[in-house]
């Protein structure tokens, strides 16, 4: 009995107090038939004992963005969190290092001037090869008018630990560095597989996408990197290895993958850059122009 | 001579599959132990494992094909339930896989599920009980075409939508699946341009695969419970409604349900899957699956999301599929078992389909209680 109790308790709790559970005003009322917004009952509905009422707040409003204090699970504080992910892996990110978005914490959104809009976040982002987490704090800064701009970020992570990757980042430099002939394909691929030996230019691929994934995220994206479709060694150049690759994005609101080829260049030193980049076309068996979302 | 040694052991060989394959192994696990559920398995294969299901577990598992693709492929399903000696009438859960085609986690989860439940049935009493009182639909592909298609090449499988021809003006094919259920139909996060990726189509239920299952779900619609579609990735459950103004009348349930069942999925490998509609955890759509359910009186209806968080996305590693499915599969049967016990209650089950009334703070400590209910007997052992 005393057990009882105390799962009781502990099932109460967990019931009834989850961080993650939103009562939006309008379906915060347990009485459905006192609801202001319930639709009134109609001869139709009683001949259907399943169907249900739906409430619905008869000016349907505008998407309005959250501002203030934001719920860490909901869509805008992960939108905004991502971003800061991507700037992380612009600025240090290799082919031995590469971050993703672990757990926001907690976040807050503000509108600024010019129609901007800016974020607050703290959130935790996971080194995918060493699995260590880091905390950071950022700044998310999503510029207004017209055309559209790209995001402005600033963080600061407890302690982006370096990890030494620099002896697995010299010997890849030295062994691709006087024999530039990487070439591979599809990582993954369909299966999900990718190669031990091609892990790192994937990695390369996933850093080198942040530059662009950076640049286009807005409000109203989520970015991942979907795959490689395809790199290709150059031949190197100022000491920096460098590479083509033709990747594809997923972009996650509009469901779209879209191509993006883009010239890399890498060295233990010189980190990684994207020397050019070039959005391919929406689908090369539409005859209509690149869908921009 | 030569001639004659190959016929014998060509005799002897297949002496050995017949017998294999024609003899029960005590339990007809036979059709199960052969087909490797931690592989991504093309669509002829999957429609010869659901024969091989059946036929090797006929007290168990009937098929029935519901539809038709664009294509003029069926649409099938299995169906999991065994003799209910009072002769009541059953109750239905509906799972479906496989509506957007890239997603090749889910179909390889419902194959997954569907073994689970052979596999164990006869050794669980909790899930003898519940199957026979719970009809339980299986659609491991809805979206065939699609599927087929993203098998074709290495340029295919990021395809999500079905392969409807092109409507007339254009050249792209197909119709996003889960934007075509007759649900607030139109109305947001859809597009009307038959290239992107959540083109809705012409009309609700414009496209077969879509309306196989309105008209076959429709019909059952007052003794189905719970309505589950399958889908990755993202690590969420998502329950009903896309549209970011209009809540269910039971959202706090649905809710306590949804989180029960995450509970649940993280235990077996440490998941995080977040609850939440769509609009507040990943973005306003009409037109689902899980909305149609809800809307048109499912009382339970939810879409998972299985892993994982974007580092794969779609292209999930065959390394995974053995953890993904074991802990959706935890999920899944958290909210079957919520909903088997709700309806049937020592042994009285209701006379119309599940209403919810309004919630008063009587129900709700009605609730607690079966919630502490369920938790002690999981806490005893005695679900799966």
């Amino acid at each position: 009995m005393g057990l009882r109790i105390v799962v009781f308790l502990a099932v109460l709790v967990v019931v009834t107090g989850s961080p993650t559970v939103t009562i939006r005003p309008e379906a915060a009322s347990e009485d459905t038939s006192a609801h202001p917004n319930s639709l009134p009952e109609t001869a139709e509905e009683t001949e259907t004992p399943g169907q249900q009422k739906v409430s619905i707040v008869e000016e349907l409003e505008e998407d309005v963005m959250a501002t203030g204090k934001l719920n860490p699970n909901h869509y805008p504080a992960q939108r905004a969190a991502k971003v800061v992910q991507h700037y992380l892996n612009t600025r240090y990110g290799s082919p031995y290092r590469v971050f993703f978005l672990h757990r926001v914490h907690s976040g807050n959104a503000e509108d600024v001037a010019d129609s901007g809009r800016k974020y607050q976040l703290e959130i935790s982002v996971q080194d995918l090869i060493s699995t260590n987490t880091e905390k950071c704090s950022a700044e998310v800064l999503f510029p207004g008018g017209e055309q559209q701009r790209s995001p402005h970020v600033q963080a600061s992570c407890e302690e982006l630990r370096k990890i030494d990757t620099k002896a697995q980042e010299e010997a890849l430099y030295q062994q691709y560095k006087t024999n530039p002939s990487l070439l591979a394909a599809h990582l993954p691929d369909s299966y999900g597989h990718i190669n031990p030996e091609m892990k790192p230019f994937w990695h390369l691929g996933a850093v080198a996408s942040s530059f662009i994934m950076l640049n286009e995220s807005t409000e109203n994206t989520l970015f991942n990197m979907a795959q490689v479709a395809n790199v290709t060694q150059l031949a190197t150049e100022n000491d920096q290895l460098r590479f083509d690759y033709h990747i594809l994005l997923h972009e996650m609101v509009s469901q779209d993958i879209i191509h993006w080829k883009l010239q890399v260049s890498w060295s233990p030193s010189g980190g990684v850059k994207v020397l050019q980049m070039e959005q391919l076309p929406h689908c090369h068996h539409c005859e209509k122009p690149p869908n921009t979302n | 001579m030569k001639m004659t040694l190959e016929c014998w052991m060509l005799g002897l060989f297949l002496l050995i599959n017949s017998g294999l394959t024609s003899h029960s192994l005590g339990e007809g696990l036979q059709s199960t132990w052969r087909y490797d559920y931690t592989k991504y398995h093309p669509m002829d294969e999957i429609y010869g494992w659901m024969e091989d299901v059946e036929r090797g577990n006929p007290e168990l598992v009937s098929s029935a094909v519901y539809g038709h693709t664009y294509e003029g492929r069926n649409i099938t399903l299995l169906k999991l339930g065994l003799e209910n000696s009072e002769g009541r009438e059953k109750k239905v859960i509906w799972v479906d896989c496989g509506i957007h085609a890239r997603e090749w986690i889910a179909p390889a989860f419902c194959q997954w599920f569907v073994k689970q439940i052979v596999d164990t049935y006869k050794s669980n009493k909790k899930l003898e009980q519940m199957l026979q009182n719970l009809d339980i639909y299986v659609t491991p592909v809805i979206n065939v075409d699609g599927y087929i298609f993203t098998w074709a090449n290495d340029s295919t499988r990021l395809w999500r939508k079905s392969r409807s021809a092109p409507p007339p003006e254009s050249s792209c094919y197909g119709v996003d699946l889960n934007r075509n259920f007759n649900a607030n139909w139109g109305m947001v996060g859809v597009s009307f341009d038959s290239c992107a990726n959540t083109y809705c189509g012409t009309s609700p239920g414009s496209e077969p695969e879509a309306k196989a299952v309105m008209d076959f779900v429709a019909r059952m619609v007052k003794q189905t419970l719970c309505f589950l579609t399958i889908h990755s990735a993202g690590q969420l459950i998502l329950l009903p409604y896309g549209h970011p103004e209009i809540s269910a009348p039971n959202y706090n349930e649905l809710v306590s349900v949804g989180q029960a069942a995450a509970e649940e999925m993280k235990k077996v490998h440490g998941m995080n899957y977040t609850v939440g509609t769509s609009p507040q955890i990943l973005y306003p759509n009409s037109g689902s699956s899980r909305d149609w359910a809800r809307l048109i009186g499912i009382p339970f209806s939810y879409t998972f999301e299985l892993r994982d968080k974007g580092e794969f996305s779609h292209l999930l590693p065959e390394e995974q599929i053995q953890p993904a499915c074991e802990e959706a599969y935890a999920g899944a049967l958290s909210i079957i078992t919520y909903v088997h016990d709700k309806a049937f209650n020592n042994g009285t089950p209701p006379n119309t389909a599940v209403t919810v009334m309004g919630f008063t703070s009587l129900f709700r400590v009605a609730m607690t209680i079966w919630s502490t209910f369920m938790a002690v007997c999981l806490t005893a052992g005695v679900l799966v």
